[in-house]
């Protein structure tokens, strides 16, 4: 039982972490707290669905038309919606709020609330330990870690990086130091969108396209990047795979209580917090700036 | 002057309340609200029925009250009551309210229905249940009749006759298993969504699982719209089920259904499964929910009696798609509301109910008669059975979903032989026999 538990909360906590990882990167650079971002998720599902089962295309195409279509989708977002306001973060919050339940009503619009599918990218499924895993879930779990191991380079190997860590470390000092503070938040934006939507991409095929879609992993989200301390790449990381664990604990032990997952894992959260109130590789919140 | 002002002043007053407040009789319309959540496919199948019905009716001229034809006006009304109970019960009261409807049919969620349920009789409105099926519904008709009185269930059967159908079909399976796979006591995972609906039949389930030779293998409730059970299959195969008797109503079904057929997980899925009644099941799986047996309503090429066929090929005909048993909507219509209309002369609900509460008739998915509590009270409750309502058993067979229950089914030991026009034989799934075969 302990090799799936293990297993199941590593495939779990790599869906998570594909989503903590962008919502972590635009707030520790912009400090933009972006509710939208698992509905941006959700519009990449959309198109990815629309592409492959409307117009016949390719699944792999379709990805990647989905995942640039949405990043400019959430650029355009960002310029209009959310730039204009960004010193004031109550209201770029409630901004992101209202984009997502926008976002979910137009998809409900055109597409209604049918469950719908896309195809996994792989077939078939593998036995570890008696453990059948299917390769989509073994493909989430790969690109999860590339993802990690690209935003690393990108952060520690590019210009790019270093102006986007240096507005991270102090954005006013960074603007004096010549850098463009705003573009370089609009570039943030772009790979965190782009990285929602490749979590769409990868993940869908597991599960079910629908509107509201974006609700449980956005909590399930907020509760690893609090976890693992706002603004923490690496914490975020972390933080996926002790909640992902966490489910599976519920799930083997409490099977009647299966529907708890979700909760237990808040719980955690919130425990951690009370100890940590920085969260596990956060910056104490009294030291930030 | 003063005088003519009077006058004016009392013609308006007796043109608003003319406007505003007259009977919808005087109207020459019958106004049937239409209440769902339409934007999903359980509020699709209510305003489809529903359509059809009024269509139908409306183009023989209306339904004769007393002396007079009356049009049926079907008011859409979207509950949205899986998101938001709030919404479902401002939906019911504007239904009333504003669009001052003399009936109503649909609802889907027992939460959400029992609420608006409470509008529908504060207003003494007749409301046909066509969706939720937990027995409470009923049981307050017989607690408090003069208020829930104008409570009527349409569809499904209550989830204590829907549990009972479910093990038939599961010791239907399980019979099968056993003699075309020597397996010596078939062992059963429940799996059941967290809803109120499901409460009562997980119950029925633990105890009735061991009375009918069966072992336990657990019980998991995953969460209605939960996107990933994976875990919950693992310990299930880790549980050595032989069956999985699922109890699905939302999206948890699709998830469930595909990721257990993409990994081959080597259990028979027995039970209900709504999603699985859907055309559009095979897509939204992606071929992964072959096999998956779901209690059901309809079938193409299916037929409980007469009627059945001609409302499946009309209903097929317009929307391209079988219809789901809020569909029912059209029976409740068709064949409830209308014959009683036609026989009282009129739209008082009184009237209607002394009626209706003592109808035997028939509908597409079998016959109608309203039972009533161990004391003699009315519940205003479906009766199932033979002859009554027994429902189908389908199964996904390579794309096509097919009725494979009642198949020389009987009831009780000197009961006759059940099979419906169209049955054909179950499946078993070939990973299935590949693991137990010996």
């Amino acid at each position: 039982m302990i090799i799936d538990i293990i297993i199941s909360g590593l495939i779990n906590g790599s869906v998570y972490a594909l989503l903590a990882i962008g919502f972590s990167l635009i707030f520790g650079v912009a400090r933009i707290v972006n509710i939208a971002h698992t509905a941006f998720y959700m519009v990449a599902s959309y198109c990815i669905y629309y592409a492959t089962h409307q117009m016949g295309v390719h699944p792999v195409l379709a990805m990647l038309v989905a995942i640039g279509l949405v990043t400019l989708i959430g650029l355009i977002c960002y310029k209009l919606f959310i730039d204009p306001i960004r010193e004031h973060e109550a209201a770029v919050l409630i901004a992101t709020i209202a984009l997502a339940i926008a976002m979910q009503e137009i998809m409900l619009l055109i597409f209604t609330g049918d469950f719908l599918s896309v195809p996994a990218l792989v077939t078939g499924y593998l036995k570890i330990f008696e453990v059948k895993i299917a390769y989509q879930q073994l493909l989430t779990f790969a690109v999860a870690l590339l993802i990690l191991a690209g935003v690393w380079a990108l952060l520690k190997k590019t210009r790019l990086g270093l102006a986007i860590r240096s507005t991270a470390e102090d954005r006013e000092v960074a603007n004096l130091m010549g850098m463009n503070e705003s573009r370089v938040a609009m570039m943030t934006m772009a790979v965190s969108v782009g990285l929602a939507a490749f979590a769409g991409a990868v993940v869908v095929p597991l599960s079910v396209v629908h509107p509201h879609m974006w609700m449980h992993p956005l909590i399930m989200m907020m509760a690893v990047v609090v976890l693992g301390g706002l603004g923490s790449l690496k914490g975020s990381f972390v933080g996926a795979y002790i909640l992902g664990l966490a489910e599976s604990l519920v799930v083997f032990l409490i099977p009647m209580g299966a529907f708890l997952k979700g909760s237990v894992a808040l719980s955690i959260m919130i425990l951690v917090l009370l100890i940590r109130p920085e969260g596990l590789f956060g910056v104490a919140f009294e030291e930030e700036r | 002057m003063k005088r003519f002002g009077f006058v004016l002043g009392v013609l308006l007053a007796v043109c608003l309340v003319m406007t505003i407040g007259s009977p919808a009789y005087a109207a020459k319309v019958i106004k049937i609200g239409v209440i769902g959540p339409m934007n999903f496919v359980q509020g699709k199948g209510h305003w489809n029925g529903a359509t059809l019905a009024a269509e139908e009716i409306n183009a023989k001229g209306g339904i004769q009250v007393g002396k007079k034809k009356m049009k049926i006006e079907l008011v859409k009304t979207d509950s949205n009551e899986f998101l938001s109970m709030t919404d479902a019960t401002n939906a019911m009261e504007l239904a009333i309210t504003r669009h001052k409807v003399d009936f109503l049919v649909g609802g889907f969620r027992t939460e959400a229905v029992l609420a608006m349920q409470d509008i529908a009789m504060d207003y003494k409105k007749i409301f046909i249940g066509c969706g939720a099926a937990h027995p409470e519904l009923c049981t307050r008709v017989a607690e408090n009749y003069d208020r829930y009185k104008y409570w009527f269930r349409g569809t499904p059967f209550n989830s204590m006759y829907l549990v009972r159908t479910c093990f038939i079909h599961m010791a239907t399976v399980g019979a099968i298993l056993k003699k075309m796979l020597n397996i010596p006591k078939v062992k059963v995972a429940i799996v059941a969504e967290k809803a109120m609906w499901v409460d009562p039949m997980v119950a029925a389930a633990k105890e009735f699982i061991p009375k009918m030779g069966m072992e336990m293998a657990g019980i998991w409730r995953p969460s209605a719209v939960a996107t990933d059970v994976t875990a919950e299959l693992s310990a299930i195969q880790r549980a050595g089920a032989h069956m999985i008797f699922t109890t699905f109503s939302s999206s948890v079904g699709i998830t469930f259904a595909r990721q257990a057929g993409g990994l081959k997980i080597p259990a028979a899925q027995v039970g209900i499964n709504v999603e699985a009644q859907k055309d559009g099941f095979w897509d939204a799986t992606e071929g992964m929910g072959n096999y998956v047996m779901t209690m059901n309503t309809y079938a193409r090429g299916v037929e409980y009696n007469e009627l059945t066929a001609p409302f499946v090929d009309k209903y097929i005909k317009k929307f391209a798609e079988v219809p789901t048993y809020t569909a029912d909507t059209y029976a409740s219509i068709i064949y409830n509301l209308a014959p009683v209309i036609e026989q009282a002369g009129t739209l008082d609900a009184d009237k209607l109910v002394a009626i209706m509460e003592n109808r035997v008739y028939k509908v597409p998915s079998g016959r109608i008669e309203y039972i009533k509590d161990t004391e003699g009270r009315h519940l205003h409750d479906l009766k199932w059975g033979p002859g009554y309502l027994t429902s189908l058993g389908t199964q996904w067979q390579d794309g096509k979903l097919k009725g494979v229950w009642p198949n020389r089914w009987k009831a009780s030991k000197d009961a006759p032989e059940i099979t419906y026009k169209g049955i054909v034989p179950y499946k078993i799934a070939p990973w299935i026999i590949e693991k137990y075969k010996k």
